[in-house]
C-alpha cells in the first residue's frame, strides 16, 4: 500500500498508462507535479510556450494513436493551452491535459494565477475534472486516459490544485473503469450492415468518402479491402488523408473546397455516397442543398451525434468503423462500376490536378519535390492556409497517421510543434512540417525545444510573404484589397533557425530546390529550415467558394 | 441526398438522469447556450439513488434541433440517460408561490380558482396573501394569467418536474 502524494500518484499513473513523453512547462501551482516528474522514468519535454506543448502532444497522439500528455501550471499556463485543446477536440485527438490550480481553499478568490479552467474548457474538452479530494485522483486519472482514447477520442483535462497535489494518501490505481454515462457502441448493427451491402450491390455510381475516423480506428487495411471489393472510387477528407494510399488507383484525391475536380464531380454525380468516419463538414459539402444531389447515403461513425447532423442519412451505422468494415467486407459484393470508373478516368484527364510548371519556383513544385525526395513514408505535418491545401494535394502519403494537420479548428501554429511531437515518437523517420511564413511564426519559439533534443525536423516554409489564403480570398472576393495580409517584417528564417542552433537554406530558384531538399536529409542532429521563397500570388485551385456547390467550382485558367 | 426539412417548432419535455456532481448542470445548460437555444424551464433534484440527479428540462425547437440536442446530451460523460417524455405520456407539476394584494375581491377570485385547481393560502397578513399553486405546466400558465388579473405583488415559479407514465422496464 504505497503512501505517496497526489503529485507522485499522477507520475505513477502516467507510468502505468505507458506514457513515454510529457510535454509541459512548470509554474507556481504545478511545482509539486514537476518535482515528482523529476524522478519519472519517462521523458519530460520542456516547451517554450504551453500552446506548443499541446500541439506536440497532438502530433505525438496523431502519429502513434496513443494519448498525448501535457502538464502546465494554473492561470496563464492553462489558458495558453486553450487553442490546442480546442484543436484536439475538433479533430478528435486523444489528450490528457493536467493543469495546476491554486490551492483548493483559494479557488474563487481571484488568487494569483487563478483562472476557472474547468469552466473555460468545458465546451472544448470531451470531459474535464476538478480534483478537490486526493482520494478521487486514481479514479479520475484512470477515467481520463480511458475517455481520451475510447469511442470518439478527444482531450480530457484534469484541474489539480497544488494543495491536493501535496496531500499524502494510499495510492491504488484502478484496473478498470465504470462510467455509467459512457458506453460507446462499437459493433455496427447487423441489420444496418446488411442494408448497406444491399445498397452497394445495387448502386451504379458509388463513392467512398472517408475521414479522420478511418485513421483513428486504424481501419486503413479494412478500407482498402472494402474499396477493392466494391470497386468503388474513393476520396478522403483532409483529416482522412492516408486512409488509403495516395497512389491507389481507385483514389481520387481529396474532396471539398480545394479537392480535385474529379473527386467533387464524382460525388456530385454519385448515386450512393458511403461515408466512413467523416462528418459532412462545410468545407467538404459547401451548399448542403446541392451536395451529392442524386445520392443515397450510408454513414458509418462511432459518434451518434455526427450522424444526420448535417444531412439526412438513409442507412446510419453507429460503431467503430473498423469493426463495421470488417463485417461489411464479409458480405459486400462489387457493384457494376466499370462505366462509372471510366467516366471518372475521363474527368481526371479533362481536369487533372495541375499547376503552372514553368521556370518560376512554384509552391506546388516545391511540395511535389519534397514528396519525391523524402518519400511517401514521410510523416508530414502542416500549418493552416494555402500551403496546407497544396500539401494535401501534392504530398501523397502512403499510409495512416502520416498526415498531421489541423482540420477542424484550422489552427495556425499547429504544424511545427506537431512535427516535433511526431519526431519524438518516431526518431528515425523523416518528419517534415510544411508551413507558411505566417503560420511558422505562431510557434517558432519551439525551435529551442527541437534544438535541445537534437531533433532533425524539417521545416519547409512556403514563403510568399503573405497570409496567402487570406490574400487569395481578398483577391477573389474583396476586389484585390489586401487588408492586413502582407507579412511585411518577416525575419530571415534561416538566420533565425541558426540563432537557435538549428540550420537552414534559402531556396529562391526552382533549380535550387532539389539539391536543398537532398541536403536537408543529411542534417541529422538539429532542425533544418528550407525557406522556399515562392511565387507570391499563386492561388490554390481547384476552389469551390465557401457555401457554394460543385457547379461553381473554379479551376486554374 | 436529402437535407433536413424544417419541422414545426414544438415544446418538448426531457427527463435527464445525470451524475450528482459539481459542474454537471453547467455542462448540460452550456450545450443549449452554445447553440443559442433558450431553456424554458429547468428543475433539478436528487433521486432515490443519491449519486444521481434528475433534470427536468423544457425547451422549444424543431425536431431536428431537439434530436441533435438529445444526441449531444448523450455525449456528455455525466449524462446517464435521457428520456423524451413529450410523446410517451407523462405526469408533470410546477409550483408557483405568489403574493397577491389582500383584498376581498382577490379572496373571492381565489376561491373560484381554488375550486378547480390545487391552490391554497399559505400565509396571510392584512396587506398580502401568500398562495401556493401546484399544477400541471399547462394549467400553471392559465392560472398565472388569472393571478396577473388579481394583482401580483411578487412571484416565484419552479420549472416543471415530470415523470413518464410508462412503467419502468426492469
Amino acid at each position: 500500500m504505497p503512501k505517496m502524494t497526489g503529485a507522485q500518484a499522477v507520475v505513477e499513473a502516467f507510468s502505468k498508462e505507458g506514457v513515454e513523453y510529457v510535454f509541459g512547462l512548470p509554474g507556481g501551482a504545478c511545482l509539486p507535479l514537476f518535482d515528482a516528474l523529476y524522478d519519472a522514468k519517462f521523458k519530460v519535454i520542456l516547451v517554450r510556450h504551453e500552446q506548443g506543448a499541446v500541439h506536440m502532444a497532438e502530433g505525438y497522439a496523431r502519429s502513434t494513436g496513443r494519448p498525448g500528455v501535457v502538464v502546465v501550471t494554473s492561470g496563464p499556463g492553462a489558458t495558453n493551452t486553450v487553442t490546442g485543446i480546442a484543436d484536439a477536440y475538433m479533430d478528435s485527438i486523444p489528450l490528457v491535459v493536467i493543469t495546476g490550480q491554486v490551492k483548493s481553499y483559494l479557488i474563487g478568490n481571484d488568487a494569483f494565477q487563478e483562472a476557472d479552467v474547468t469552466g473555460i474548457t468545458r465546451p472544448i474538452t470531451k470531459h474535464n475534472y476538478l480534483v478537490k479530494d486526493v482520494f478521487d485522483l486514481p479514479r479520475v486519472l484512470k477515467e481520463a486516459f480511458w475517455l481520451a482514447s475510447h469511442g470518439r477520442p478527444g482531450p480530457v483535462l484534469i484541474d489539480f490544485p497544488s494543495d491536493v497535489s501535496l496531500m499524502p494518501f494510499d495510492f491504488h490505481y484502478p484496473e478498470t473503469v465504470n462510467i455509467r454515462g459512457f458506453k460507446p457502441v462499437l459493433h455496427g448493427h447487423p441489420g444496418q450492415i446488411k442494408k448497406a451491402a444491399k445498397l452497394i450491390a445495387e448502386s451504379k455510381r458509388p463513392v467512398v468518402y472517408t475521414g479522420g475516423g478511418v485513421i483513428i480506428s486504424g481501419a486503413s487495411k479494412e478500407l482498402v479491402e472494402f474499396v477493392e471489393k466494391t470497386k468503388a472510387p474513393c476520396t478522403n477528407t483532409l483529416m482522412g488523408l492516408g486512409g488509403v494510399p495516395g497512389a491507389h488507383p481507385q483514389f481520387m484525391g481529396m474532396l471539398g473546397m480545394h479537392g480535385t475536380v474529379y473527386a467533387n464531380r464524382a460525388v456530385h454525380e454519385s448515386d450512393l455516397l458511403i461515408a466512413v468516419g467523416a462528418r459532412f463538414d462545410d468545407r467538404v459539402t459547401g451548399d448542403l442543398k446541392k451536395f451529392a444531389p442524386k445520392a443515397r447515403i450510408i454513414h458509418m461513425d462511432v459518434d451518434p451525434s455526427a450522424i444526420s447532423k448535417n444531412v439526412k442519412v438513409d442507412v446510419p451505422i453507429v460503431g467503430d468503423v473498423r469493426e463495421i468494415l470488417r463485417e461489411l467486407n464479409k458480405i459486400v459484393k462489387a457493384a457494376d462500376t466499370a462505366d462509372w470508373l471510366s467516366d471518372i478516368e475521363k474527368w481526371k484527364k479533362e481536369s487533372p490536378l495541375r499547376y503552372r510548371d514553368d521556370a518560376e519556383l512554384r509552391p506546388q513544385y516545391a511540395i511535389q519535390k519534397l514528396c519525391e525526395i523524402y518519400g511517401s513514408d514521410t510523416i508530414v505535418s502542416t500549418d493552416v492556409g494555402q500551403h496546407q491545401m497544396w500539401a494535401a494535394q501534392y504530398f501523397k502519403v502512403s499510409g495512416p497517421n502520416q498526415f498531421l494537420t489541423s482540420g477542424g479548428l484550422g489552427t495556425m501554429g499547429y504544424g511545427f510543434p506537431a512535427a516535433i511531437g511526431a519526431q519524438f515518437a518516431f526518431p528515425k523517420e523523416t518528419v517534415v512540417c510544411i508551413t507558411g511564413d505566417g503560420s511558422i511564426q505562431m510557434n517558432i519559439q519551439e525551435m529551442a525545444t527541437a534544438v535541445v533534443h537534437k531533433l532533425p525536423v524539417k521545416i519547409a516554409i512556403i514563403n510568399n510573404n503573405y497570409l496567402g489564403m487570406v490574400r487569395q480570398w481578398q483577391e477573389a472576393f474583396y476586389n484585390h484589397r489586401y487588408s492586413s495580409s502582407d507579412m511585411q517584417g518577416n525575419p530571415d528564417f534561416v538566420k533565425l533557425a541558426e540563432a537557435y542552433g538549428g540550420t537552414g537554406r534559402h531556396v529562391t530558384k526552382k533549380d535550387q530546390a532539389e539539391e536543398a531538399i537532398r541536403w536537408s536529409l543529411t542534417v541529422k542532429d538539429r532542425p533544418c529550415v528550407l525557406d522556399f521563397v515562392v511565387e507570391a500570388e499563386e492561388n490554390v485551385f481547384p476552389m469551390i467558394p465557401s457555401g457554394k456547390s460543385f457547379e461553381e467550382i473554379m479551376d486554374m485558367a | 441526398m436529402a437535407i433536413h426539412e424544417a419541422t414545426p417548432v414544438k415544446e418538448r419535455i426531457l427527463s435527464v438522469l445525470v451524475e450528482n456532481r459539481a459542474g454537471v448542470l453547467s455542462h448540460v445548460v452550456g450545450l443549449f447556450s452554445a447553440r443559442g437555444f433558450n431553456i424554458d424551464s429547468l428543475a433539478v433534484g436528487e433521486t432515490e439513488d443519491a449519486t444521481m440527479s434528475r433534470i427536468t428540462l423544457v425547451a422549444k425547437g424543431d425536431e431536428r434541433t431537439l434530436e441533435q440536442i438529445k444526441k449531444q446530451l448523450n455525449k456528455l460523460i455525466d449524462v446517464i440517460k435521457i428520456q423524451d417524455l413529450t410523446d410517451e405520456g407523462f405526469i408533470d407539476r410546477e409550483l408557483m408561490l405568489v403574493k397577491l394584494k389582500n383584498t376581498p375581491a382577490a379572496k373571492k377570485a381565489l376561491g373560484a380558482l381554488a375550486a378547480k385547481h390545487r391552490i391554497q393560502i399559505v400565509d396571510e397578513d392584512p396587506k398580502v396573501l401568500a398562495i401556493e399553486c401546484v399544477e400541471t405546466r399547462e394549467n400553471t400558465k392559465k392560472i398565472f394569467e388569472s393571478f396577473k388579473e388579481i394583482g401580483i405583488v411578487e412571484i416565484a415559479q419552479t420549472g416543471a418536474v415530470a415523470l413518464s407514465k410508462k412503467p419502468p422496464k426492469d
